[in-house]
């Protein structure tokens, strides 16, 4: 197995008894002086992103750097860059680093590397605090050769020397570009001395606002992405799939007549459904519409959303401190399934042989899929490459090779190259989705304090087997919790914390196992957990008569949280009065230390057809590599709040979503989106923190609180508004 | 199977293929023309978006054979040799792209609501249903108004 299952990952987990670390508690003191202070929480030990780095340190400079005799730089990124905006950002820190324009640097995401462990996992918000020191070690190794290179030529002190917009500068005016040095520097008998980093204080690019290094090929239309690639022979091809997840075939009663159909190759029977090989996309989707199959039942084809609300009801653990000891607000959550729906659906290309193969696909855990492909195929790992090819989005569905793994398997049936893409329906009804969840959450009070905070989460069972497992397993002796974890509950904990003084906090996790196919979604658990937090936070500041804002302010633990919020309340007038229907909220969120807090105006006139109108959002994420990227981050983070929050998620029904398109799965269109956004990144003020996942909560709450404010109707089931509104597809 | 022949970003070309496949099949799979993304199949994420005759059009759902004799312009035919579309400079200057994977639909759907409007309004600007699961949106907008300015309008 390339992936071990969850009980050996259990059972590596529970060998590992010594969970105790030394923790250097860094960041600000908490400052609050009233609240009744909550003890640091695991993930403000050791949050997720870190174990990811740690986990990745023993490799994290094998990095790849090359300069070429026409000066061009490449750096070789073991990341999947997916519209996060990594490719960039690392490209800045080599120019910063090495003096050299950023059109002069190239990033090419790296094929599967196994030798690199566990440090090819884009994920956690991991990568920019993954890489920021060992990509600039990099550069700094390759400029130190360089300068040595122009100090033999010229005969004299590399010392003397500096380095400016890609050329070796002396004193005396000499200079000779990077490139021209290239060969020379590669000589291994040059006398180089130990590489320096670049204070931060000289920083010019890094924190400066730079435009994507790829945008050109975006808006030109040269980009290219998976099923854009040229593989001689590789076939398009679609699969036809069963009515309900996992379903499997019995028989195909109408093969010859499919195989006849016009433009169609081949066909083939495999654990997901029928492939279609056919010369176009257009055939081949087609060919699996007229496919008549008879199949075997699914794994849940008896749960539908009521059936889960009731599992999962049952499975939120309880609460510790009684009601009715003293005053105390109790609330409920429910949040239904969310689909990636990356705009690019599933795709791969696969040529395997009898000898080798070769995977082509947008993949964030290339190492694991490259294993479990071998396994499957029979070969040996080197005899698979695996190349990671730009995706179309992702928003967590990447760290699965579903559709990479399908390839192969169509490919080795077929004894053809194929080129396979996933039909939105079935991206959307048998891609994966992120888990619903319940929660219930009780805060108690007394004397204008809060005195309790106990939340209980329930969630259908989230897959983390990609990677993930292994990496957490092997990380294990450094939590700093101790006991036998799950998986996921380790994820969760590592993940998910108070940013509040209310006193003994306390917040749990218990899943319900369903065979179905879910997957980390933007932010993991927090956009639920810590958006229905944010609700509570309102609610809580309703109940002791203080203002949302001025009751986060007294509340939150440290004065860089409270800039954030300060600064969208400044901006965005918090306050100011509006007209009837439309109301301001707030919202709060921290993690990867990193934090922001988000301030929305909606217009709820019409309650079931709410619509946000402007967002301030401020975020701290205390080195800043490239300002604009980062807000793009947080636009993309509060446009998904958006969406969950107000109209899109999936609904099951006898074991299948009903929703097949967006034209039923409701992400948001520029229709729903804010004519008015203002978002400030703060000034840096230490190391980098997490970034792409950082948005989502603080909007979740905000906008539910805004919601609430503006119609009275506190919101408790998420998407607010969520019809099947729609006639759905056949199965 | 019969042929059909039209212009594509200014080329004539000639496709051998069922009248009934739709139009971005023949661009992808049999012209090479990849601008185009598929996104849905059903003319609801409007990622193919394209012009047939300089009006905007959504391949997916348009058979090759409607295509016969008429100019087909995809994102790749929209600049001039190295000179930016207007709306392309703008979606530079407003570093609109995330994934990038929507923004072929967007940009023409851009061009041709400029060319419908020379000052589109917010409303104007709703009514384009390009989906975005990046959620660019806002971006969208900000260039499309600066794409209005920089085309005089
Ligand atoms: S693919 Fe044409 S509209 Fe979605
Ligand atoms: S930029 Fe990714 S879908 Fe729009």
């Amino acid at each position: 197995m390339g992936t071990p299952t969850r009980r050996q990952i259990l059972a590596f987990l529970v060998a590992a008894p010594t969970l105790t670390i030394a923790v250097n508690l860094t960041g600000d003191e908490p400052t609050a002086e009233a609240a009744i202070p909550t003890p640091p929480a695991p993930a403000d030990l050791i949050d997720l992103g870190e174990l990811l780095i740690l986990a990745a340190a023993p490799t994290s400079n094998m990095l790849i750097l090359t300069v070429e005799s026409d000066g061009m730089v490449t750096l070789q990124l073991p990341r999947e860059e997916v519209g996060q905006g990594i490719t960039t950002a690392t490209a800045m820190l080599v120019a910063e680093e090495m003096d050299i324009p950023l059109s002069q640097v190239r990033v090419r995401l790296d094929d599967a590397r196994p030798e690199l462990l566990f440090n090819q996992l884009t994920g956690g918000s991991n990568t920019i605090r993954a890489v920021y020191e060992p990509v600039r070690r990099a550069a700094a190794a390759a400029r130190t050769r360089l300068v040595a290179a122009a100090a033999a030529r010229w005969d004299t002190e590399a010392s003397s020397l500096r380095t400016q917009e890609g050329e070796v500068v002396s004193l005396d005016g000499l200079h000779i570009s990077f490139g021209e040095l290239a060969v020379e520097a590669a000589n291994t008998a040059l006398s180089v001395g130990s590489p320096a980093l670049k204070p931060e204080s000289e920083f010019t690019l890094i924190g400066k606002a730079t435009s994507r290094i790829d945008a050109r090929a975006m808006v030109t239309g040269t980009q290219q992405y998976t099923l854009d690639l040229d593989v001689p022979g590789a076939l398009p091809t679609m699969v036809r799939r069963p009515p309900s997840i996992n379903g499997t075939v019995r028989s195909v009663d109408n093969a010859a007549a499919v195989r006849a159909m016009p433009g169609v190759v081949d066909l083939a029977v495999i654990q997901t459904g029928v492939a279609v090989a056919a010369e176009t996309f257009g055939q081949a989707l087609d060919a699996t519409r007229a496919l008549k199959v008879t199949w075997n039942a699914g794994t849940v084809d008896s749960e539908s959303d009521a059936t889960i609300k009731k599992k999962l009801r049952a499975a939120a653990l309880p609460f510790v401190v009684p009601p009715l000891l003293t005053q105390h607000v109790d609330a409920e959550f429910d949040f239904a399934f969310a689909s990636h729906a990356p705009l690019e659906t599933n795709s791969a290309i696969a040529d395997v042989r009898a000898d080798r193969a070769e995977i082509w696909a947008g993949l964030k855990s290339p190492i694991v899929a490259q294993q479990t492909i071998a396994q499957e195929l029979g070969l040996s790992e080197d005899a698979v490459k695996v190349h990671v090819i730009q995706g179309g989005g992702s928003f967590g569905r990447r760290l699965f090779f579903d559709s990479a793994l399908e390839a192969a398997r169509i490919s080795k049936a077929m004894k053809r190259p194929v080129k396979l893409m996933w039909s939105r329906i079935d991206d959307m009804r048998h891609g994966r989705a992120r888990a619903a969840s319940h929660h219930k959450i009780r805060a108690t009070y007394a004397l204008g304090n809060v005195l309790t905070f106990e939340h209980r989460v329930a969630s259908v069972e989230t897959d983390f087997r990609h990677g993930l497992g292994e990496i957490l397993t092997a990380m294990a002796a450094n939590l700093p919790v101790g006991g036998n974890l799950s998986f996921a509950q380790t994820v969760f904990l590592t993940t998910i914390k108070s940013p509040y003084n209310f006193g003994v906090t306390t917040q749990l996790l218990n899943e319900v196992p369903l065979k179905m196919h879910t997957g980390s979604w933007r932010s993991v658990y927090s956009a639920n957990t810590r958006g229905a937090e944010e609700i509570m936070v309102d609610e809580l500041a309703r109940k002791l008569g203080k203002d949302p804002v001025a009751f986060r302010r007294e509340f939150l633990k440290t004065d860089k949280q409270r800039a954030v919020l300060n600064k969208v309340a400044t901006e965005g007038k918090w306050g100011q009065s509006l007209p009837a229907g439309f109301a301001q909220g707030v919202g709060f969120h921290e993690e990867y230390k990193s934090c922001t807090a988000c301030m929305v105006t909606i217009d709820a006139r019409d309650t079931k057809n709410p619509r946000v109108v402007k967002a301030v959002i401020a975020a701290d994420y205390g080195r800043p590599i490239n300002p604009r990227g980062l807000e793009a981050q947080l636009l993309g983070g509060l446009t998904d709040a958006i969406a969950t929050t107000l109209r899109a998620g999936l609904h099951l029904d006898r074991g299948l979503p009903l929703e097949g398109s967006y034209s039923q799965f409701h992400y948001a269109r520029q229709k729903d989106s804010p004519t008015d956004v203002k978002i400030f990144i703060m000034p840096p003020n230490g190391e980098p923190g997490g970034a792409g996942e950082l948005g989502v909560p603080a909007a979740v709450g905000a906008i539910a609180n805004a919601y609430a404010r503006a119609t009275g109707i506190a919101p408790r089931s998420f998407p607010i508004n969520f019809p099947v509104d729609f006639e759905p597809f056949p199965r | 199977m019969p042929n059909y022949t039209f212009s594509v970003n200014g080329k004539t070309v000639t496709v051998d293929a069922p009248a009934d496949l739709p139009l971005l099949w023949a661009l992808r799979d049999k012209l090479g023309v990849k601008g185009p993304k598929y996104g849905c199949g059903i003319n609801v994420c409007k990622a193919c978006t394209s012009h047939i005759n300089g009006k905007a059009v959504n391949p997916c759902v348009v058979p090759v054979a409607d295509a016969q004799g008429k100019e087909v312009t995809t994102i790749e035919g929209l600049a001039d040799g190295d000179i930016l579309h207007p709306v392309q400079q703008a979606w530079l200057e407003q570093d609109v792209a995330q994934c990038g994977y929507c923004q072929p639909g967007q940009i023409m759907a851009a061009v041709a609501l400029l060319k419908r409007t020379k000052k589109p309004t917010d409303a104007d600007i709703d009514a384009i249903e390009n989906v975005c699961r990046c959620g660019t949106y806002f971006r969208v907008r900000k260039a499309i108004k600066r794409a209005a300015e920089l085309m005089g309008g």
